[in-house]
């Protein structure tokens, strides 16, 4: 059976605007989707440990040596809005 | 129409040009012709830089005329799929929200291809964050398959397969998080080459999903993915995922043959439903000439194989939603108008930056993530990642590499699956399990199928072994001498 999910609660958790198609349709496909995904369940014993990356490593460090960065234009270069060199947002607090 | 230098290998290129038989510039001139006669038709490129090319490519010259030696790499015409960061050069990923993004550094992969002279002539199309299997999933446009107009390239690294079927570069890169390397490889008819997870840093791509994606390399022989793969690969200390074992020069030993080599047939693979008879006839004639060889070939199995696209479609988007949080309008990239706030900023800019896929993508990584799934989702997903290597691990106590073919069909037709995300992902059901596992693989065209489209066969090898792969590769290849050319090459006038 397809599965089941609340298309709005999680396209907010994602900061993503859908239209109401949009909605309708991933509500669908997600659901097909998620159908087939869920054979995961029938193999997966409690005693298997999790991978989650093909070739474990852990604490990899480098040298922590000064070396020059990306400049303040750099950096700015590619910002959609600025204001006195900084990112420039919508209003953050304020929201009620 | 007799081959011209754009179609020639890099290997031949590299010998003629340290000959002083030809100019880099020639060689350049040769490519940007032939863009110009089919990229429109193709739509193969996002970015063109032939005037940056020109340069690398007079530098080059300058070297030779100077009595320098030159690497392999100097002065072949290169095409990096649009993930790839190049300072000062537009990298967009296939998405409208990086539609206005100039990286301000470059990749390691390119920053040691340019060291030794390589030149770029341009950037090419891809699935949109290298998510899809057919290039339709590109903001911009699809790429059309050399082979077949109406067909598409496969994906998500159509461009560059593209590319190097079309004479528009001598070799390309890629990146492979389930397949996006060789599914395309196989579907334009040229070489694939995935090495394992690690091998080739990852700094400065633009990352998909972080524990699978792979860089890969397009070429027109075997020998090429091994002399660009020596080219690129070995430790990088940005890139904590690197593999700090160093990096052999993997062109050594190519010719060693496969006498006595233990090849595991996938029978399974080729008994599934949605395998075309002449992908499996064509693979199973492959196997042969490898016994004529003198390799033996026995069935093999990797029992939870089954459950890898699963898993796939589980780890792939839990990763990807965690990665694309970064594009939120701020700091780089497409903006939307208006948003009273900045959480409404975000979700709009999110909303009509991202194309269907990718918002399907982070939606499902999402809910498989939140609170109350997780452990059924993404947690078991994980687990049957460690069944699969496990089986990979078995299977390669009795084998030396594994094949199958590359995909179950040929190049499909542009439309036929896109209203299908489950059909789709189907098209990557082999190739899957070899970046669950990080283990290295390849395909190589074997075969045309009776409407004339490529076939691919895969060839996967044990963890950081490369060198076996590439050598059956090679040795394959000899045999099969695969030389057909797309027609749309032919009906070019010279």
């Amino acid at each position: 059976m397809p599965v089941e999910i609340d298309v709005q609660h999680v396209a907010r958790l994602a900061r993503l605007a859908l239209t109401e198609e949009e909605q309708e349709r991933f509500r669908r496909q997600l659901g097909l989707i998620l159908e087939h995904a869920e054979n995961v369940r029938e193999v997966a014993a409690v005693d298997v440990p999790p991978t989650s990356h093909p070739i474990p490593r852990s604490n990899v460090l480098r040298p922590d040596d000064p070396a020059p960065s990306l400049s303040h234009e750099e950096a700015m270069a590619s910002a959609p809005e600025e204001e006195s060199d900084r990112f420039k947002v919508p209003r953050v607090v304020e929201q009620e | 129409m007799t081959a011209e230098l754009c179609d020639l290998t890099a290997h031949d290129l590299s010998a003629k040009l340290a000959a002083g038989d030809v100019r880099a510039i020639d060689v350049l001139e040769s490519t940007l012709r032939r863009i110009d006669q089919v990229d429109e038709r193709l739509h193969t490129f996002l970015t063109r830089t032939e005037g940056q090319a020109r340069t690398q490519a007079g530098l080059v010259d300058e070297r030779v005329a100077r009595r320098e030696e030159v690497g392999p790499v100097a002065g072949i015409p290169l095409a990096l799929k649009d993930v790839f960061c190049t300072k000062g050069i537009r990298t967009t990923a296939g998405s409208k929200i990086l539609e206005p993004y100039v990286p301000p550094y470059d990749c390691t992969p390119w920053e040691r291809l340019q060291a030794g002279g390589a030149v770029l002539v341009g950037k090419t199309n891809c699935d949109e964050f290298a998510m899809g299997s057919s290039n339709e999933n590109s903001a911009f446009g699809p790429v059309r398959n050399p082979w077949n107009l109406e067909t598409v390239p496969g994906g998500s690294s159509g461009g560059s397969a593209a590319a190097v079927a079309s004479g528009q570069a001598v070799w390309a890169l890629g990146t492979d998080t389930g397949g996006s390397v060789r599914q395309p490889a196989s579907l334009c008819g040229v070489v694939g080459f995935k090495p394992t997870y690690g091998r080739i840093s990852r700094y400065g791509l633009i990352a998909f999903a972080s524990s699978l994606d792979h860089v890969g390399t397009f070429t027109r022989d075997v020998r090429d993915a091994a002399t660009i793969l020596s080219a690129i690969a070995g430790h990088d200390p940005r890139d904590a995922t690197s593999l700090p074992e160093p990096a052999p020069h993997y062109g050594a030993g190519l010719d060693a043959g496969v006498q006595g080599l233990r090849v595991g047939v996938m029978e399974d693979w080729l008994g599934t439903e949605g395998v075309q008879p002449a992908v499996r006839d064509s693979v199973r004639a492959a196997v042969d000439r490898l016994v004529g060889l003198g390799a033996t070939a026995e069935t093999a199995s990797l029992p939870h194989a089954d459950y890898a696209l699963s898993a796939y479609y589980l780890i792939a988007p839990a990763e990807c939603s965690s990665n694309l949080a970064r594009y939120d309008g701020v700091r780089y990239g497409y903006r939307a108008p208006g948003g009273g706030d900045v959480m409404e900023m975000n979700m709009r800019t999110r909303g009509a930056g991202f194309g269907d896929e990718v918002k399907r993508r982070i939606m499902l990584g999402t809910y498989s993530l939140s609170a109350g799934y997780y452990d059924a989702y993404y947690g078991q997903a994980q687990k049957v990642r460690t069944l699969v290597i496990r089986d990979y691990e078995e299977a390669f106590r009795r084998f030396d590499v594994l094949v199958s073919p590359t995909s179950p069909t040929t190049a499909f037709r542009l439309g036929e699956k896109t209203e299908d995300p489950l059909a789709m992902y189907l098209s990557d059901i082999f190739t899957i399990p070899s970046d669950l596992t990080g283990t290295p693989a390849v395909s190589i065209p074997c075969g045309l199928s009776p409407d004339g489209l490529p076939i691919g066969f895969q060839i996967m090898g044990r963890l950081m072994d490369e060198a076996t792969v590439l050598r059956v590769a090679f040795a394959l290849e000899q045999d099969l001498r695969f030389a057909a050319r797309p027609p749309l090459l032919e009906a070019l006038s010279a």
